[in-house]
């Protein structure tokens, strides 16, 4: 049985790390992110058609942009491999909840956690983006909050998604249908606004798109009038998954 | 050079076998024979180079000395044809994790290039025998210690070897899942399939092995069937005494002219000698009042603690 | 005694129909996560429409090309293809053969049966090209339908793509072998994200100041790109034949590596 743990304990450890390692992700990605597309591809965009996107320079657009999608990326490695090892393959939540522990403590306890390790990623990407100089407004630090946020309102239904799972099977297709796409194409690199109709509308329902534009309103200092639904629409998910979540785990860990 | 080939009828065939990592001499220069249709042992504790040995059979590590031929090949020049007809029952499973329990032996059957019709009917042939066929679509994960040992034993028979490996097939089994085990390698035997097999088990060695060799610290100690190193190197009954600890009783010169040898153990006094029972009363007439005696047969663990001084399981 | 054994000891040579039946271990298993195959092909089509798209339309035509200015994602298809065939390269062998070669210890099982060291190498790498083959060639045929393939020789695209996947497979077999733990992956990770960003796949090589084109120079994935653009985009030059010798020899130092510490590691 010890060997059926630690093979599948590896087994979560092998998947974290092909998405891409933790620590990496926090520090260095975002550094070559910003260095490569934002700098590199910066210069050919400003010397191409439009020169400026949506009226700053390519890296003051792209880094507020990946700073939010950077900590989606962050909430969903947090919340998929290791809960599932904690719930169903190491039995952490069954010897926790043998103590005075209940499932609420549990569930608050993850989603503290999931907020730290987003607070960490977020400081430490905004500390890169004041090296690459792209903070240009009073209220920029805000965006570090945002990005939290954005973390939670992605992590914290997931979270209640993973507590209903028996297998890790499902993560991988959250990675590569829901996430990467987001990464990609929900308003980091280039404006939404440039998608399809059906695409963009999609976009907008997704916290990402909301992130996004809180965040880079923030750091470039041109806030939008939708700021304000932008921020509702992100409490909103955060607080539907939180709750969502305790009764997914309550439904699980209680039996 | 091309090696010459080694003449000689037995299946495998060493002399002066040695294996080395770096400093560490694992196999010393050891000499044994094992004929067709026997099942051979090698007896001794974790760490005595049986391992060694048997991987060096297994033509999956290269001889560091001396001779050694398998189905009359050499191991160096001619691993695939060797290994085309030898089973191996490694000591850890190694079985596929990723495939289910029927895929692990299809795809097995398979790298011995095996027409898959004929690998599909192995399959469910090894299935039955090692009783698992109402597994057969399971993952391999969730069996329990027993039956993975099993369906090892089932992968390694799937080229229906002339030899079979097997290296240590029951440690870690319960008592329940090694008598299982030690019936479908009794079996085998019937079918006449050579069998070589490690353990630190004595009672696998008496139950399984026409002969055996006893390995101590990379050499040979002793050859012979279970049987006759008992007679040779013990006595017909020992008698175990158990003293109580807190108070344990001077027995300097007790035990003079009533056993043929005694050796003190940390925790029990044995007493090699024909008569057990006469032992005991004679001992209690010398006012010696052990908290228990105990009057059995010799073993093989007996035979490995005289040729050593040592128990076989620490 | 000895030093006549040890001189006659020496690796069984590779043979294509034992390592097949690797291979054909590898088809078992996938044809029950063909989905996981499948979604392999999407990431870098949604690199290639984010970036060539996307961002294609803030760039414009400011890439020229043999003197004449050519759409971003012209430019940056072939970069996306010669990413994906390493990234497919490196998870298959890296990490998927790091995986059974020290937790589920295949091959421990694999090699008491007629199969040798050079069989499994050859087995594992030629599974992990077959794998890139096949989003290689969907690949091209997005190019296609899209419109950014400029040129009949693009038909040696596919093969290009399987050289790169070769030596990228060879490399990261030779890397598994130094892997102790899943930690040590990270390692392997600050190498990847730098060659994609970094390999003239987003721009071109002229845009770095000059010392630091010679570093990318060194870059196999930069060879891999210039090879697969200059096929795609029909910009046939001199310097293929320095990219495809680059990979060639790259591909064979791994082999090789790979082959010498497989042997030591399996084979005790």
């Amino acid at each position: 049985m010890t060997g059926a743990l630690r093979f599948l304990e590896h087994h979560a450890v092998l998947y974290r790390r092909t998405w891409k390692g933790t620590i990496f992700v926090s520090f260095v990605s975002p550094l070559l992110f910003l260095a490569a597309m934002g700098l590199g591809l910066g210069s050919l965009i400003s010397s191409g058609p439009v020169r400026t996107v949506d009226g700053v320079s390519y890296l003051a657009f792209l880094a507020p942009g990946l700073l939010a999608a950077t900590t989606m990326q962050t909430a969903y490695v947090e919340t998929t491999y290791p809960i599932i090892a904690k719930i169903q393959w190491l039995r952490t939540y069954d010897g926790m909840l043998a103590t005075p522990l209940t499932i609420g403590n549990v569930v608050a306890g993850e989603i503290s956690w999931l907020a730290f390790r987003l607070t960490m990623v977020a400081t430490i990407f905004f500390l890169v983006m004041i090296l690459f100089g792209t903070i240009h407004a009073a209220l920029a630090p805000l965006a570090i909050l945002v990005a939290i946020l954005t973390g939670l309102a992605f992590g914290a239904p997931i979270l209640a998604f993973t507590a209903t799972q028996r297998t890790d099977n499902a993560f991988s297709v959250i990675g590569r249908f829901i996430i990467t796409p987001l990464f990609l194409l929900g308003g980091a690199f280039f404006p939404i606004h440039q998608l399809p109709q059906l695409l963009q509308g999609i976009a907008w329902l997704t916290p990402l798109a909301h992130g996004v534009a809180l965040a880079r309103g923030l750091t470039t200092g041109r806030i939008t009038s939708s700021a304000g639904v932008d921020a509702l629409v992100l409490l909103a998910y955060a607080t539907l998954g939180i709750i969502a979540a305790n009764i997914t785990m309550r439904r699980r860990l209680s039996k | 050079m091309a090696a010459p080939p080694i003449r000689s009828n037995a299946l495998i065939h060493a002399r002066g076998l040695s294996k080395r990592f770096d400093k560490l001499l694992a196999v010393d220069a050891i000499d044994f024979d094992v004929e067709r249709g026997e099942a051979f042992g090698f007896l001794g504790p974790n760490g005595a180079g049986k391992t060694s040995t048997m991987r060096m059979i297994g033509c999956v590590s290269a001889p560091s000395g001396g001779e050694l031929s398998v189905l009359g090949m050499n191991p160096i020049t001619d691993g695939p044809r060797i290994r085309a007809r030898l089973g191996v029952v490694p000591q850890a499973d190694t079985l596929d994790m990723e495939l289910r329990v029927e895929e692990n032996l299809f795809t097995y059957a398979r790298y011995f290039d095996m027409p898959r019709d004929l690998a599909r009917r192995r399959t469910r042939e090894l299935l039955e025998f090692v009783q698992l066929s109402d597994r057969a679509k399971d993952e391999v994960e969730p069996l329990s210690g027993g039956m993975k040992r099993r369906l090892t034993i089932a992968r390694a028979l799937v080229n229906e070897p002339e030899l079979l490996l097997l290296d240590e097939p029951t440690t870690g089994l319960d008592p329940q899942a090694r008598h299982l085990v030690w019936d479908r390698l009794y079996r085998l035997k019937q079918r006449g399939v050579t069998i070589v097999l490690t353990t630190h088990y004595m009672d696998e060695a008496e139950q399984l092995c026409d002969r055996l060799v006893v390995m101590d610290k990379a050499k040979i100690v002793a050859s012979g069937s279970p049987r006759k190193l008992i007679d040779q190197y013990s006595t017909r009954e020992v008698l175990e005494l158990r003293f109580s600890i807190d108070a344990p009783p001077s027995l300097d010169g007790k035990f003079e002219g009533l056993a043929d040898r005694v050796e003190v153990l940390p925790d029990r006094v044995l007493l090699y000698t024909q008569d057990g029972e006469a032992a005991a009363a004679a001992l209690h007439g010398r006012g010696v009042q052990p908290e228990s005696t105990l009057v059995r047969r010799s073993t093989l663990e007996d035979v490995f603690l005289r040729l050593t001084g040592r128990s076989l399981i620490e | 005694m000895i030093a006549t054994l040890s001189a006659r000891r020496r690796a069984q040579p590779p043979a294509i129909d034992r390592a097949a039946h690797l291979v054909e271990r590898n088809t078992i298993l996938y044809r029950r996560n063909w989905l996981l195959i499948v979604s392999g092909f999407l990431e870098p089509l949604l690199y290639l429409l984010a970036i060539g798209f996307g961002v294609g339309a803030l760039v414009g035509s400011s890439i020229v090309l043999n003197g004449r200015p050519i759409p971003y994602a012209v430019f940056v298809a072939p970069a996306m293809m010669a990413s994906s065939a390493m990234n497919g390269a490196i998870y298959e062998t890296a990490f998927n053969f790091f995986f059974k070669l020290k937790y589920v210890k295949l091959y421990d099982a694999v090699l008491a049966t007629p199969l040798g060291v050079a069989d499994v190498a050859l087995g594992e790498i030629a599974w992990a090209l077959f794998r890139g083959t096949l989003y290689a060639a969907g690949f091209i045929i997005v190019m296609v339908a899209l419109g950014l393939v400029r040129s009949w020789w693009s038909l040696l695209a596919v093969p290009a793509a399987m050289l790169l996947g070769f030596t990228f497979a060879a490399v990261g077999t030779a890397a598994a072998t130094f892997v102790r733990n899943w930690q040590d992956f990270d390692l392997v990770l600050i190498v990847m994200i730098p060659l994609f960003l970094f390999s003239a796949t987003f721009y071109p090589i002229t845009l770095y100041p000059g010392p630091l084109q010679a570093v990318v120079q060194l870059s196999p994935l930069y060879h891999g790109v210039n090879l697969l653009r200059s096929l795609t985009t029909g910009s046939i030059g001199p310097s293929l034949v320095f990219d495809l010798v680059y990979l060639v020899l790259l591909g064979a130092a791994g082999l090789a590596v790979a082959a010498t510490r497989l042997e030591r590691m399996l084979l005790k």
